[in-house]
Order: C-alpha cells, then sequence, then structure tokens
C-alpha cells in the first residue's frame, strides 16, 4: 500500500495503531546480535510450533487484517540485557524469561501463555530475589530509555509496527508544518549535541549545511561503529531502524537533500539486512522516494558497507570511502559541512544522533532539555561490557554518574573481585578510576578529567587487569589502524607501542615515561585527524592515573595485576623437589640447572617464563609467582 | 577456494553497479563474497570498465583489511579481540586455535585451504565475550575447549563433504 498524502499515513497509523492495540498477547523475542548467538531464532520458532500444535492462532507479522485474541510471536531487536541472553518477554504480564533453551519453551507456552502464570526458575534473580517483571529489574529501572525507546519492544522488521506507534509522525510535521528553519531552530534549542563523540551541536552543523549555495547537497549517517567495546549504533540499526531513517529524513528536509548514505560497518551484516530491509519497506509506503506523500520532497538512501577500516569512522575518511577511494582523512577545513561527499555540502551525523530527531521535532525542544544536564541535554546510550555482572545496552540521561551505572544498573564487579577503572570513548578515550565514580557523565566534565564520551563504550575492568597492558592493547589496535596518511600517527604510534611492548615483557627502563609523554604530547599537537590526535589518550590517561603501575613494570619487573605473562617469577620448593631433572630438560632457555636427586634452581635471568617447566614437574614442585 | 575467475561473472558484478567508478569498494566486496579473494587478474578489466587506473585499484584493496589478495579458507574464524573479549581472555582462544590448525607465526589460512584464522577489533557483540565468528555465525562465550570442540565439529562436516 503506497502512501501518497498526508492523510494516507495519518491513516496508516492509525490502522496500525489500531491493529497492535488487538493483540493481546505478545511475545518478545531479542533477536539482538548476541540474543540470535545464544540460540533466539530456534526459540522463536519453537514456541510458534508448540502454540500452532495447541491449536492457538499465532501471528509473527502485523497482519493488514487483524484477528483479534491472536497471539503474536515477533522477533524484536536488542532488549539489551545481553548477559542473560536469550531474552523473552511476555505482554500483556511484562514477566521477562533469561538464558531461556528450546527446553523450556513448553513450559513457558503451558504456564505462562495459556495459564497466565510466572515461572519463577526463568526469572531474573539477584541476591536471592526474584524479579518476575521487566520494570522491576534494577538494570531496567534506573534507565530513561528514549533513543532505545522501541528497541526491545517491537519486531525490528516491520514498518506497520512503527507507524502503529506514531512513526514518521515527526517527518510528517516537519514535511508540511514546519519550515526548514523551524526544524534546526528547534534542532539547536534542543542542545542535542553529536553522538558520535565529537559532541559538535546538530543543529548547528545542519545550518551550516542549509547555508551552503552549492548543489546537490547530502545527508550521511555514520554507522562505522569501530570503537571496539561500543555496539549503540548497532542495536539502533538492528532494533529500530526506521527511527534513524526518519530522523535522516528530517535533515533532509532541513538542508534541501535528497540524497542519502548510510556506510555501515562489514562487522555488522544483520544491521546491513535490517536497514535494507527497511529501506525497502520504507520505498514501497512511498515514504522514501520521488514525490513523498504527494510533496516536492524527494530522498533516496543508499547503504554503504564498509571493508574493514577503523579510519573510516572519520568524517572526511567516511565520505572518501563512499566515493570508492582509500579511507583516509583530509585537512580540515573546508569542513564536512562545506565539501563533504564528492566536495558538495555534506550533513554527517551518526546513527544515535539521527535517531534522537523525531522525538525532538514531535515533543520539542524544551522536552529534550528536560533530560540531561544543560550543556549536554538528552541521553546517552552506552553498551556497558567487560568484567561486569550485567553487560549490555544502556541508556541512561547525560550527567548520570558511573556509580549509577556501574552498580546499580550493571549489578556491579562479579566474582567478588573490586572495580578497577573504566576506559570510555574506546581507543581514543581515557580511563576514568574510583575517584571518579561520583563524577556527571557529560561531555563537558569528562574532557576536564582528560576523558571523553566518545560514541559510548564503558569498557569496565577489574581488580584483575593490568592497566599497562589496557594502554599496550589500545595502542596496537591504533597502530595497526593508523591509516599512514601523516607522520605523527603512522610513526609515532608505532614508536610508542614499542616502548609499551618494552615494558610490559620486563625490559622497560625509567625515562620511557616520559618519552611515552612526550610523543604523545607531539602527536596530539600534530597529527592530521581527529583519531590521530587522540591515538594517546589512553596512554596519557593510564599514566595519569596509574603511575604507580608503570614503574612497578618498570623498576620491580613486577605486574601487579598479574597479567604480563613476561612479569611472572618461577621458583621451585626444595622440598617437594626429587631431582628428577625433567624440567632441565623441558626448559627451552637452560635457565634450570642442578645435581640428579638434588632440588634444582631456576636462573630468573635466563628464564623465558614459557611456564613448559611446571607442565613437565611430576610433583608440583615447581611454583608461579608475580 | 582459488577458482578461475570468470569473465562474465566479473562482468555482471560490475554491471550491477552501473560501472560506477564510486562502487569500486561494493564491486570488491562483491568479487570477494563470490571468491572468498580478489583475484589479481580482476584488477585491469575492472579499471577498465570503471574508469580509474589498476594502481588505484590496488590502493583500495590493500587498504582495507577486509579484502585479500591471498585465497582464504573454506570456514573464516573471525577471533574478537576488541577490548571486552581481550579483558574476558580472548587470546588463549586465539592460540589455541592457532595452534590446533599447526598454522606458523606468520600464517593464516591452513595449506589444505580449509580454515582461515584472523582477528577481528571488535565484533560488536561485546555482551556474549569473548566470541569469534566462523563464517559471519557468532559463537558466544568461547573458551579454549570450546574452540576445539567447534574446530573438531567444522573438520567432521568437512570430511562428509568431501565423501
Amino acid at each position: 500500500m503506497r502512501l501518497t498524502s498526508r492523510a494516507d499515513l495519518q491513516q496508516a497509523r492509525r490502522f496500525y495503531a489500531r491493529a497492535l492495540a488487538q493483540q493481546t498477547t505478545k511475545i518478545l523475542v531479542c533477536a539482538g546480535t548476541g540474543c540470535i548467538a545464544g540460540g533466539a531464532l530456534g526459540i522463536r520458532d519453537h514456541l510458534v510450533e508448540l502454540l500452532t500444535a495447541k491449536g492457538q492462532k499465532v501471528a509473527v507479522t502485523l497482519t493488514e487484517e487483524p484477528h483479534g485474541q491472536e497471539i503474536s510471536v515477533k522477533s524484536s531487536g536488542c532488549h539489551g540485557f545481553c548477559e542473560m541472553g536469550p531474552l523473552v518477554r511476555i505482554e500483556p504480564s511484562g514477566y521477562l524469561y533469561i538464558k531461556v533453551k528450546p527446553e523450556d519453551c513448553e513450559e513457558i507456552v503451558e504456564e505462562t501463555v495459556i495459564n497466565g502464570r510466572h515461572i519463577p526458575r526463568l526469572a531474573y534473580s539477584f541476591n536471592d530475589k526474584i524479579f518476575p517483571k521487566q520494570d522491576e529489574i534494577p538494570f531496567y529501572q534506573q534507565q530513561t530509555r528514549l533513543v532505545l525507546e522501541h528497541c526491545g519492544q517491537i519486531d525490528a522488521t516491520s514498518v506497520k509496527e512503527y507507524l502503529g506507534l506514531g512513526g514518521y509522525s515527526a517527518f510528517e510535521k516537519a514535511l508540511f508544518d514546519l519550515s526548514p528553519d523551524d526544524i534546526i531552530k528547534e534542532l539547536s534549542d534542543s542542545g542535542l549535541r553529536g553522538r558520535g563523540g565529537g559532541g559538535f551541536p546538530a543543529g548547528k552543523k545542519w545550518a551550516e549545511v542549509q547555508r551552503q549555495k552549492a548543489k546537490p547537497k547530502y545527508v550521511v549517517c555514520n554507522g562505522d561503529e569501530g570503537d571496539p567495546g561500543a555496539f549503540m549504533d548497532r542495536s539502533v540499526m538492528e532494533g529500530d531502524p526506521h527511527r534513524m531513517l526518519e530522523g535522516m529524513l528530517i535533515s533532509g528536509i532541513a538542508c534541501d537533500a535528497s540524497e542519502a548514505y548510510i556506510y555501515v560497518r562489514a562487522e555488522y551484516p544483520m544491521a546491513v539486512n535490517r536497514l535494507k530491509l527497511a529501506i525497502e519497506e520504507a520505498t514501497e509506503r512511498g515514504l522514501l522516494g520521488d514525490n513523498i506523500l504527494g510533496s516536492n520532497f524527494s530522498f533516496r538512501i543508499k547503504i554503504n558497507r564498509g571493508a574493514g577500516a577503523f579510519v573510516c569512522g572519520e568524517g572526511s575518511a567516511l565520505t572518501s570511502s563512499i566515493e570508492g577511494k582509500r579511507g583516509m582523512p583530509r585537512v580540515k577545513p573546508p569542513r564536512t559541512a562545506e565539501k563533504g561527499l564528492f566536495n558538495q555540502p555534506t550533513v554527517l551525523n551518526n546513527v544515535e544522533t539521527f535517531a534522537n530527531v523525531p522525538e525532538i521535532i514531535n515533543k520539542g525542544a524544551k522536552w529534550h532539555r528536560s533530560f540531561g544536564t544543560s550543556n549536554s541535554a538528552g541521553t546517552k546510550a552506552f553498551a556497558l561490557t567487560g568484567n561486569i555482572r550485567n553487560t549490555g545496552l544502556i541508556e541512561v540521561p547525560m550527567g548520570s554518574t558511573l556509580r549509577t551505572i556501574i552498580y546499580d544498573i550493571g549489578g556491579g564487579i562479579p566474582d567478588g573481585k573490586d572495580f578497577k577503572a573504566v576506559q570510555i570513548g574506546g581507543p581514543s578515550g581515557g580511563c576514568l578510576t574510583k575517584e571518579h565514580l561520583d563524577l556527571p557523565l557529560d561531555f563537558d566534565s569528562l574532557k576536564k578529567v582528560g576523558a571523553m564520551i566518545g560514541s559510548g563504550g564503558l569498557v569496565v575492568m577489574d581488580s584483575e587487569t593490568c592497566m599497562v597492558e589496557v594502554a599496550r592493547f589500545f595502542m596496537n589496535f591504533i597502530q595497526n589502524e593508523s591509516c599512514g596518511k601523516c607522520v605523527p600517527c603512522r610513526e609515532g604510534t608505532k614508536r610508542m607501542l614499542m616502548i609499551l611492548e618494552r615494558i610490559v615483557t620486563g625490559r622497560g627502563v625509567v625515562r620511557d615515561l616520559d618519552l611515552l609523554l612526550e610523543l604523545a604530547d607531539t602527536i596530539s599537537n600534530t597529527a592530521l585527524c581527529g583519531l590521530g590526535k587522540t591515538a594517546p589518550n589512553p596512554v596519557v590517561s593510564t599514566i595519569r592515573h596509574f603511575r604507580s603501575e608503570y614503574e612497578a613494570h618498570i623498576v620491580e619487573k613486577r605486574c601487579p595485576g598479574h597479567v604480563c605473562a613476561k612479569m611472572k617469577r618461577f621458583s621451585i620448593e626444595e622440598d617437594k623437589c626429587k631431582g628428577c631433572s625433567k624440567c632441565a630438560q623441558a626448559c627451552p632457555s637452560a635457565a634450570i640447572s642442578g645435581k640428579v636427586k638434588e632440588p634444582f634452581f631456576i636462573d630468573l635471568d635466563k628464564c623465558v617464563r614459557c611456564g613448559a617447566c611446571i607442565n613437565a614437574c611430576k610433583f608440583q614442585a615447581i611454583q608461579e609467582s608475580w | 577456494m582459488s577458482q578461475e575467475l570468470s569473465a562474465q561473472l566479473l562482468d555482471e558484478i560490475i554491471g550491477a553497479h552501473q560501472n560506477s567508478p564510486s562502487a569500486v569498494i561494493a564491486i570488491l566486496q562483491d568479487i570477494q563474497e563470490r571468491y572468498h579473494y580478489i583475484p589479481k587478474a580482476a584488477f585491469a578489466p575492472l579499471a577498465h570498465r570503471v574508469g580509474v587506473s589498476e594502481a588505484s585499484i590496488y590502493s583500495v584493496v590493500t587498504f582495507y583489511e577486509n579484502f585479500s589478495l591471498e585465497p582464504k579458507g573454506r570456514f573464516i574464524f573471525k577471533v574478537c579481540d576488541g577490548t571486552a573479549c581481550h579483558v574476558r581472555k580472548s587470546t588463549p582462544i586465539l592460540e589455541r586455535l592457532r595452534k590446533e590448525l599447526s598454522l606458523a607465526s606468520d600464517e593464516v589460512t591452513t595449506a589444505d585451504l580449509n580454515f582461515t584464522v584472523e582477528t577481528v577489533s571488535c565484533l560488536g557483540a561485546c555482551g556474549l565475550a569473548p566470541v569469534l565468528t566462523v563464517n559471519d555465525k557468532v559463537y558466544p562465550a568461547m573458551t579454549p575447549s570450546k574452540v576445539s570442540t567447534l574446530l573438531a565439529e567444522l573438520k567432521e562436516e568437512l570430511s562428509h563433504e568431501t565423501n
């Protein structure tokens, strides 16, 4: 059914809202990448099978002709509680079942779907308390899900459901009731800042593109979410793709652009498929294409898949990759807004930024400002990962504290270990420690402590993490991903990595710390693009907060986190050693010596810390210590 | 999986992208999807059809991590070594895999072209860390012993294929 006028769209929305309302029982199976890997699709199919066998009417998609009283089984976007997946939620009761297996389906159908009873053994429990309903679980209670509102609530592959929940009403308003100036004013007043890392005011960016005389203009959505440990944008693309498309459409109206591109990283095949489907569905409905809803506005969206280059997350590298070239940043100015894709004016925002737009247009700037802090309005999605009890996707108002995120939402650190640090902002960001637990997370306060929100990856690290190794890990990543165009980043990161490798393998010298900081300073000041300039951040911030760990590695040749293998010390317990010489035979570096039938001895200067001796010893006489 | 490059297939792929120079990356992705690598023989016809130099095609292929000029294995392991997987101990998984496949330190593909082992920076499935994918199927919460089991299963599958 192609919608050719405003009235058509409004009617479609009413129609699907009615259809949705008639679905009394809904079973939402999480079909995010995480839960699918855990077997969610098999569970969904099994549920459908069982329900059908029991003579229930089942709908897997929202049908044009609602039949009433049918049970709908939906593949939804990411519910966020990834650690507990596969997740199944049953509406209207709101019961959330975690770690569901195919063999649990029978009981779910019989007990909960048909008889309305709760199954405690499948519910989330914490400290012996069972939480039957999703909204009672602390993980969800502390969140404010605006951008992720629909993720986990609707069938992620259906434009009908999006329409039924009021979808494309902001686009309708922008197209028929607002002038481009009105849209940009609303966006500027809302205080929305770019969610991709830079935090540039979105309204200002759009206004800049609007001012440009050159035609055509382009809209580009950056879905090249390359920061390791970040998957917010993937979840939006997979779980609520139309919200993002709607945001892009609105920016097309505001900036007078009719061609748009979404650049998605190669590692997200499912996001690509869901977006393709969403674009097809929107095109079929006449929400994309020529003369949309009978207006003069035309808009087409193409998808470009990345090919595995982290640097393509940088604006000018991304546009050059869409042009079919090597993704290398260029000198700015001119900015992307002036000369972006194909050298034309370009609005370039990331997925989450676009996904924020529809609600701002619908509910107004004032509403958006009621969340977050004065300089960082709204909410932010974070990917909470690492050594934390509840890994997953969360959304909180800007200005929430780390304590809320890590302890109230994340459930704290597992296995009785202590919180040590959290890496925020990926390889461009920095680490925050215990002293920052009560710091409000927003663009400006993080900048003050040498970190940044970045795209929103939060990797939590426990007491058994070595911060020097973490710094080495990030530097290795950056060095691999450096595009090689400018010398400071290409050569500087290589030298920094070399020094860090020296330190974690016990060959560091005292001068290394100053050398690292000096290199960091030079790279930050002279690299060509944002990624290069921020590349040394993880090293600088770990030195700032964990200098003593670096010193332990360099001076005492000791790894306080018990991670760096080359810092291990092996020794032979004299009373257990029978003098069989097996260890000495196994040692590849001839570090073990002794007389047969007398206790042997390890020369730590020669030892390469391979552990071969431990495996060779039949008497458990060899001890490993740090 | 090395195969003769088919001129007709190449034609179809390039044609599907309207011979556009801005589609070079998409064309290369389609070629790689079909052949599991980019045969160098594709460079000249591709350059000619879209109107760019062979050198610039070469520059694009070598810039992006995903493109390979070497044939890849039937099963492609991508072991995630993103931050979240790294702090949840992905390194021993990679080591086990390379050891069981007897890959030398500079090798990524087994000589029989059955297996390729690569690392990726982040698969975005951090909630399930550590993860790996085999031909894009995600395997969550891996351990070295789970990897051994998985590898045995895949070898089993291969032995059925050849029979």
